[in-house]
């Protein structure tokens, strides 16, 4: 029998249920100390002066430095795609383009002395005018880079056939804000580092890719990367936002560097709200074409991403939106036109989905405004516009390869689950009744591309005359459960208990290569590196068995069930594993085998979501009832890991739809830098959920598995906008962006009330 | 969110907590469940040279039912309140709210001095006691007073207690007949109202408050006057902004905010059998 596809408990929670994680911030680090860092209260202005001589008179403040003291180059552009001149430095030069940014770097003996020494640097600036909304960043009218001599930070424009729409009875557009959301990590950006008797340096980093850590921190230092020793321990969260390397990580590994002495960081909240990477922040226009039969004909984006500050990751987000661009459907004609602009924000990142999730809202969500244009049910219009599970692999206009599917399965069962016509009746029922609180349900089918990247992975397993096995990988999990997922890979193909087994992970010098954890990539290539691992060393294990029981090589057999080698029909006479690992090793020729496997490409996890709200007219305050995911990643290793990622996915997708929005006044003043002020979703706002898989697997890769981690947000949050949006539609509502928090749902059922059907409902 | 220095002493008993304070004047503040104090110090937007900690005052954590009116010592905690047995067979409504403040965490910290003293407008419990007309004993170097609700709350987070005073006790009138309704409108649930209304009656006596709908908790005497003579909920809840004040932010403008109380007030006067 096989392990794989059990409900296998989480072999890493009963640490974290009794003693608890270990997390940078608890690192021992005997003779630290502590830095913090001087940030701009100014979104836009030219930095006059910093005057830290108070501060450095301070008893235990060792230094203020500021970024001339670094003397490092500024960060390189993403990809190549990104707009030079809007690189980010380390920390502010001259100029400081969004409230948080870095200035100055204070080193004390401790957190609380560094914090009061804050109070004593004094930095005059010269306001400079603030550019907070994309669209106006777009006109250039005011430059955050003036030597730019523009706001672009990254544009892609392709198609832009004049004649897209010319065949369609129906054409509808709508205008749409995915609005900026704070990814919100439990564990806040940490890091420590010190430089160890050997002379390298040693980094403790709260991320998503300690080799990317390493590489980084090499490069901008000056040293070669085998002279950085990267360690990640319990990390509490990324969601994307701890792919990348931030400046402050930099300026710690100098501060250790500079000073020879170890030097850790944890940031505040007030401060992660401010300095970690946000997501979304698009603005969205698309246009949708077909037939009043219901075939889509025709369709087209453009997004206005807003970079933030600097050109960052979140620049280049629109190039996974354009990917997705047509979602699960046969549309004949589709195109996306991006522009990434810079404003005085925080810079974007990778937040659960980047990129994709904004394709999915928008084409989701104009989907439901055309069922309601030519009178179809919504469910009925996705029905008939569906790739066909006959049409793979498919290729979209946007030149994406889909590789399998069975989109329809998909929403049948989501729609059977749910109950839809019973719900609808209900819906009527209470339209006809005029209830105050009416009932909205929503729609989102969806595909979306994971392991998108081209990078490969590392993994490697070691079997030790002790019988334990030794699993190194090169992804760096931070809730996801690759200890017990890779475990359950490797007891599969080795026939081991799974608590023999160990899975290193987050360590450079033990993992020697690796590119993380992040864009649902790691199962797929990862866990399927692993699983070569192990198949690598079954094989290296039959030789040393036809050895010692002097038989044909062909003959030999392991026995999963007791992880024994035999001669094939005399299980009697049989070797173990940690036999076999004691014979290799007195041949100095440990068992082992470690493999780098090239990314087999990606693949598209799709399904449907449906969502049930009860909307209070009369307030504007929104209730979910119920919510129904049904997700296929192909074949499901683990159900219990992959519903969890369903779970978490579900719970930010509808906070995405209902709550929160990161928010800036016109002068670019944060208001949403607490979590009382940023409305981070919690259990009481959700209902439990009712999920399911479809498992259809994929041929791109061994395990057939497709990636989990995202889709989870990537369906919920159109299925949950859509219902509140469905709850009002009879009032005259056409639309309202989201968050669809009280006041703006209240604001769109008010303004078309009093005529103005095209309200969006703004607060 | 790290405080700036301060000095902390832990109370025997609140005759030294009053004698420290008159010591030490503006400089000292009373520490409480600290859900209020701590995060203003934190953001150091509050820096008092000394902590007064109270919490050790178990004395002053009670509830029980005296011949008018149900005494709460002001250190019970919002959890003691919304289970106290006492207080749900004899004021109900405070057991309801007080079980409604933000989340269990801030629900096993809290007291209920704390929320009246901190004089937040958005806060739950000060509406509410003063649509029952409660009374609040302060006691201060020479010796108790008592202050009517409605004279407590005297500008945005300002109160009438002089810097030497500490609360001691809330008492709460509760007419034996009395409906009751409150109606929160939060975007979560462990937040502040945007907006908040409470509703008590009981024979020909009618209070209505209201939360978050100025600088300081409202007391809407326009509906009570309304229902008094002869208004049904929905005719009485058009006087239910009148005269307000609200903040506008992103959570609401005046306009819905002032629409939000009408609503609220509606439904609090119906559920309290207007
Ligand atoms: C996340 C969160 C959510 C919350 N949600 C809500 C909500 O929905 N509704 C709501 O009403 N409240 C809410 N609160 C506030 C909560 O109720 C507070 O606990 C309460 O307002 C203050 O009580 P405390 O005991 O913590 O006071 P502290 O913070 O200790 O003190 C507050 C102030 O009162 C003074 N003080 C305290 N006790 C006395 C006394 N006996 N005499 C004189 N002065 C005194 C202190 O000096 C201080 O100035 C929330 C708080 C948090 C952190």
């Amino acid at each position: 029998m096989s392990i794989l596809g059990n409900r296998v408990l989480r072999r890493e929670d009963p640490k974290f249920l009794t003693v608890g994680g270990t997390y940078v911030a608890d690192l021992a680090l005997p003779g630290s100390v502590h830095v913090t860092f001087v940030r701009s209260s100014m979104a836009h202005a030219r930095v006059v002066s910093v005057d830290s001589t108070n501060a450095q008179a301070m008893a235990g403040v060792l230094a203020v430095y500021t970024n001339d003291d670094l003397g490092m180059a500024k960060f390189p552009t993403v990809m190549g795609m990104t707009n030079e001149a809007m690189a980010p430095p380390m920390l502010a030069s001259g100029t400081v383009r969004y409230v948080g940014e870095p200035i100055a770097v204070i080193v004390a003996e401790s957190r609380e002395i560094a914090e009061d020494a804050l109070e004593q640097v004094v930095v005059e600036y010269d306001p400079l005018k603030v550019v907070i909304d994309p669209v106006k960043a777009r006109t250039d009218e005011d430059l955050l880079f003036p030597d730019a001599g523009t706001n672009t930070s990254f544009s892609l424009d392709f198609g832009g056939d004049e004649t897209l729409f010319d065949d369609c009875d129906v054409v509808v557009e709508l205008a749409l804000v995915n609005q900026r959301v704070a990814p919100c990590p439990l564990e806040v950006r940490s890091a420590a580092a010190r430089m160890a008797e050997d002379g390298r340096l040693e980094f403790n980093s709260s991320t998503q890719a300690p080799h990317g850590v390493r590489d980084a921190l090499a490069t901008f230092l000056g040293l070669e990367p085998d002279q950085v020793h990267v360690v990640t321990p319990d990390v509490g969260g990324g969601f994307g936002a701890k792919a990348m390397v931030y400046p402050e990580d930099i300026v710690v590994g100098w501060c250790a560097q500079k000073l020879g002495r170890p030097v850790r960081w944890t940031e505040t909240r007030s401060e992660s709200m401010l300095g970690l990477g946000h997501g979304r922040a698009q603005v969205q226009h698309v246009r949708i074409g077909g037939t009043r039969e219901g075939v889509v004909q025709a369709y087209r984006i453009e997004v206005l991403q807003d970079s933030g500050a600097y050109a960052g990751f979140g620049t280049v987000l629109p190039f996974m939106t354009r990917v997705m661009t047509s979602g699960p459907y046969k549309i004949p004609k589709a195109e996306c036109a991006s522009v990434s602009v810079v404003t005085n924000s925080t810079p974007t990142t990778a937040y659960r989905g980047a990129g994709r999730p904004e394709a999915t809202a928008a084409i989701e969500r104009i989907m439901d405004v055309f069922a309601r244009e030519i009178d179809m049910d919504p469910a009925e219009l996705r029905r008939r516009n569906l790739i066909g599970k006959d049409d793979f692999p498919y290729t979209t206009p946007t030149e994406t390869v889909y590789d399998v599917g069975d989109y329809h399965r998909a929403l049948d069962l989501a729609l059977e689950v749910a109950g839809y016509d019973d719900l609808r009746a209900e819906q009527a029922r209470r339209r006809a009744t005029g209830d105050l609180r009416q009932l909205g349900i929503g729609l989102s089918c969806y595909v979306e591309i994971t392991n998108g990247l081209p990078d490969g992975e590392f993994g490697a397993v070691e079997v030790r005359p002790d019988g334990k096995v030794i699993v190194r990988t090169g992804t760096s999990p931070h809730g996801q459960g690759h200890v017990t997922a890779w475990s359950m890979l490797v007891a599969e193909q080795l026939g081991v208990a799974i608590d023999d087994i160990e899975v290193v992970h987050g360590d450079t010098d033990i993992v020697p290569r690796g590119a993380g954890t992040m864009g649902s990539r790691s199962l797929q290539i990862g866990g399927a590196a692993v699983n070569q691992a192990a198949v690598d060393v079954v094989e290296k294990a039959k030789d040393l068995a036809a050895d010692l029981l002097e038989a044909d090589r062909e003959d030999i057999v392991l026995n999963k069930a007791n992880g024994h080698f035999h001669v094939v029909g005399t299980p009697a006479v049989s070797r173990s594993w940690a036999e076999l690992a004691e014979t290799a090793a007195k041949d100095g020729n440990p068992l082992f085998a470690e493999v780098d496997l090239a990314s087999p490409g990606p693949t598209f996890p799709f399904g449907t979501h449906i969502s049930v709200v009860e909307v209070d007219t009369e307030t504007g305050k929104v209730n979910l009832l119920r919510h129904i995911a049904v997700d296929d990643a192909g074949r499901i290793i683990s159900p219990l890991l992959a519903e969890g990622q369903v779970h978490g996915g579900i719970a930010q997708g509808v906070a995405q739809a209902l709550l929160e929005e990161v928010v800036y006044d016109l002068e670019g003043n944060p208001l949403t830098s607490t979590l009382a002020d940023y409305s981070f979703i919690s259990a009481a706002e959700l209902p439990s959920y009712e999920t399911r898989f479809t498992e259809t697997p994929t041929p791109v890769n061994a395990l057939g598995a497709k990636g989990i981690g995202e889709s989870g947000t990537i369906g919920s949050t159109p299925a949950v906008h859509n219902a509140v949006c469905d709850a009002v539609a009879h009032l005259g509502v056409r639309h309202i962006d989201m968050p669809t928090t009280p006041i703006r749902v209240w604001n769109a059922i008010n303004d078309a009330a009093t005529g103005d059907g095209s309200a969006k409902g703004g607060r | 969110m790290i405080p700036a220095s301060f000095d902390y002493v832990r109370v025997g008993s609140a005759d030294e907590a009053i004698g420290l304070l008159s010591e030490h004047g503006e400089g000292a503040k009373l520490l409480a469940g600290g859900h209020s104090l701590l995060p203003l110090m934190k953001l150091r937007l509050a820096q008092p040279a000394l902590l007064v900690d109270i919490g050790p005052l178990r004395e002053l954590s009670y509830v029980t039912e005296e011949k008018d009116y149900l005494a709460v010592g002001a250190l019970t905690r919002h959890h003691d309140i919304a289970t106290s047995a006492l207080t749900l067979s004899s004021v109900p409504l405070l057991a309801h709210v007080a079980g409604q403040i933000g989340d269990p965490q801030v629900r096993h910290r809290g007291t209920i001095g704390g929320s009246i003293c901190h004089g937040d407008p958005a806060s739950d419990l000060p509406a509410v006691l003063l649509a029952l007309g409660a009374t609040f004993v302060a006691r201060g170097p020479n010796g108790q007073r008592e202050i009517d609700a409605k004279d407590f709350f005297v500008s945005f987070f300002e109160v009438a207690l002089t810097p030497d005073e500490l609360l001691v006790e809330i008492r709460v009138p509760w007419p034996r007949d009395a409906l009751w309704g409150f109606e929160k409108l939060t975007k979560r649930a462990q937040d502040w109202a945007i907006v908040g209304a409470v509703a008590v009656r009981s024979g020909n006596s009618v209070g209505v408050g209201l939360i978050n709908m100025g600088p300081v908790p409202l007391r809407s005497s326009a509906v009570e006057a309304a229902v008094l003579s002869g208004a049904n909920a929905a005719e009485a809840a058009q006087f239910a902004a009148g005269g307000t004040e609200p903040s506008a932010d992103f959570n609401g403008s005046v306009a819905y905010r002032q629409h939000v109380a009408r609503v609220l007030v509606r439904r609090a006067l119906e559920k309290a059998g207007v």
